[in-house]
């Protein structure tokens, strides 16, 4: 190992130490990173790489160091969802439709982690508008898993919608990155890398100057390699905004000092209805092996029942595009982004829309509109808040019945092949977020925390589900299960 | 419930987005697949439940009436495929 693969195996909590004993410098470390980046490109992770940027940032993270007045994360390399506005960099939530558009603003969780010190290295690919669970819907293409089958070159999806921001995690691209999640899009790219993903309690992080998907389920978090690097991360991401009215006015935890403290005597619910019928034995020993070991760190374990669990999915279905119809009808050709002539305004409209989405998002536009159209509207949209109402209950009721957080897998599978769902029906490929959707319908904290390897060396994950703004409890769960199970790194090839 | 084909144009206009007529054919397809999917919802009895406003007990923040951004004209329409001092500019929309 060359000494820059050692600066960018460092986790953020090591970085933060060496920096601090100026075992290296910032810019140091960013041209670790940039090097890394330029020999990655094979995996599409990046769409925009900033490297002039990144080492002007780094350089005052030095001269902060310099000075002693490193802030928490100085000098941490950071890669960006293409999702977040930044501003005078491309931000085009991996989509034609915003094609050249360099915001004149800010997103105030990325705002968060440049006052905190981050150095940016560049915007990730993502699913387009954040709508798929394999990466594949990108406008920049896909991206390439770093994690193979064992004795295969069969390329693999990272899981999406975050699947850059996973993948650039997992080949050490950056030492952390922001994602988000809207039925599971930090959880499921986090558990398809061996990467730690956490999606926070609705409302906790603001939500100002991320391109909107489905408004009501949209949250940003972290992906990182480690339960601490994920906690550092979420500490400066998540805020209380004034621009953002469903912004809550909750102080931001030290989640970071959570990590280590005891587990012993936490009540962690195991929900009957995840044990799905075909689930691979696997993912059902994965479980089990994650039972073991919250008993064996003093946590009670109870069985208990979330009846309403099978139609989160469906329901989902119906509330999120309905919602993306709404929010995508801003994208019209004139004030940003592409623009197609037509006859008239209409068919200009049509016509830049038409060349600007990709058909993943035309279907959920399509759906959403029908299902929010005169006759639908009750029997679809309406019929699904009340379901949702129905799935939150359950999660409270748990709650109130004592249980500290619920253990499940992350996802059902490992990671698939490129291409391997491509004659898929779209449910069966929806079918990946069947156990981190009902999270985002009742708006509550999931971590994503890797468990172990399957029979053919791809990183499975667990997924711990808390009561609302209490991200404290899962960064103590996850972090046993982490000191248990390892960390998990793909070998090099690319 | 399932939709023809005339409603899937009918849906692809109101969502002023121009499809083909084989894309129509694809779409009609896959938004009946999903549509069958969401049937299950009907087995629920909801006719005693909310639906979910929010999932946060928390009430709707009001903000103070006062003006905290703006007078940058130039940056609203930086981004716009054709402007002019200022004002986006759109094929004509009167005759």
């Amino acid at each position: 190992m060359t000494r820059a693969d050692d600066l960018t195996s460092l986790s953020i909590a090591e970085i933060r130490d060496g920096l601090a004993t100026k075992a290296f410098s910032a810019v140091e470390l960013t041209k670790s990173y940039l090097a890394a980046i330029e020999a990655a490109r094979s995996l599409n992770a990046y769409i925009v790489e900033t490297p002039e940027q990144a080492l002007a940032m780094a350089e005052a993270s030095d001269a902060r160091l310099a000075s002693g007045e490193q802030r928490p994360l100085e000098g941490v390399p950071i890669g960006v969802k293409d999702l977040f506005a930044t501003e005078g960099v491309h931000t085009q939530a991996a989509s034609n439709v915003l094609a050249g558009f360099k915001p004149t603003y800010e997103s105030t969780v990325t705002a968060n982690l440049w006052a905190d010190g981050a150095v940016m290295l560049g915007k990730l690919n993502m699913d387009e508008f954040a709508m798929g669970s394999s990466n594949e819907t990108s406008y920049y293409g896909p991206v390439t898993n770093p994690w193979r089958r064992e004795g295969s070159n069969m390329p693999l999806v990272p899981g999406g919608s975050s699947g850059g921001s996973a993948a650039a995690v997992a080949a050490r691209l950056c030492a952390g990155a922001t994602a988000t999640d809207t039925g599971g899009s930090i959880r499921q790219p986090a558990a398809f890398t061996g990467t730690v993903g956490i999606k926070p309690t609705y409302g906790r992080c603001s939500r100002w100057g991320i391109a909107a998907f489905a408004s009501s389920l949209d949250q940003a978090g972290p992906i990182a390699r480690t339960v601490r690097d994920a906690a550092i991360l979420l500490k400066s991401m998540a805020s209380v905004d004034p621009k953002d009215t469903t912004s809550v006015d909750l102080p931001v935890g030290d989640y970071e000092a959570a990590i280590g403290q005891s587990v012993k005597g936490l009540r962690i619910g195991i929900p009957r209805e995840y044990r799905l019928d075909g689930m691979p034995a696997e993912i059902e020993a994965l479980w089990q092996q994650g039972i073991e070991w919250l008993k064996a760190a003093g946590a009670e374990i109870v069985d208990i029942s979330l009846p309403h669990t099978k139609y989160a999915l469906p329901a989902y279905y119906i509330v999120a595009p309905a919602e993306a119809s709404s929010n995508l009808a801003r994208y019209d050709g004139v004030r940003y982004g592409l623009r197609v002539p037509g006859d008239d305004i209409v068919s200009m409209y049509e016509n830049s829309r038409a060349a600007g989405f990709g058909r993943e998002v035309k279907r959920r536009i399509l759906i959403g509109t029908y299902v929010l159209s005169a006759g639908y509207y009750d029997a679809y949209y309406v019929r699904a808040q009340k379901i949702r109402t129905l799935i939150k209950r359950d999660f409270d009721i748990a709650f109130e019945a004592g249980v500290d957080a619920v253990l499940t897998p992350a996802t059902p599978s490992a990671a698939f092949g490129l291409q391997e769902m491509a004659l898929a029906s779209p449910v069966e490929m929806y079918l990946n977020d069947v156990f981190t959707v009902t999270v985002n319908m009742a708006g509550l904290p999931g971590i994503a925390v890797p468990g172990g390897l399957d029979s053919t060396g791809l990183p499975l994950g667990l997924q711990l589900i808390g009561r609302p703004f209490e991200e404290e409890t899962l960064f103590r769960l996850a972090h046993v299960v982490e000191d248990a199970a390892g960390s998990f790194t793909p070998a090099r090839w690319w | 419930m399932s939709v023809d084909i005339a409603t899937v144009k009918r849906v692809a206009r109101l969502a002023r987005i121009a499809i083909s007529d084989e894309e129509t054919v694809a779409f009609q397809s896959e938004i009946n697949a999903i549509l069958g999917f969401a049937e299950q919802l009907n087995e629920v009895d909801v006719s005693a439940v909310e639906p979910l406003t929010s999932v946060v007990a928390q009430v709707m923040k009001m903000r103070d009436d006062v003006v905290t951004d703006g007078f940058y004209a130039d940056k609203v329409v930086a981004n716009a495929p054709a402007s002019d001092d200022d004002f986006f500019m759109v094929p004509k929309v009167i005759e």
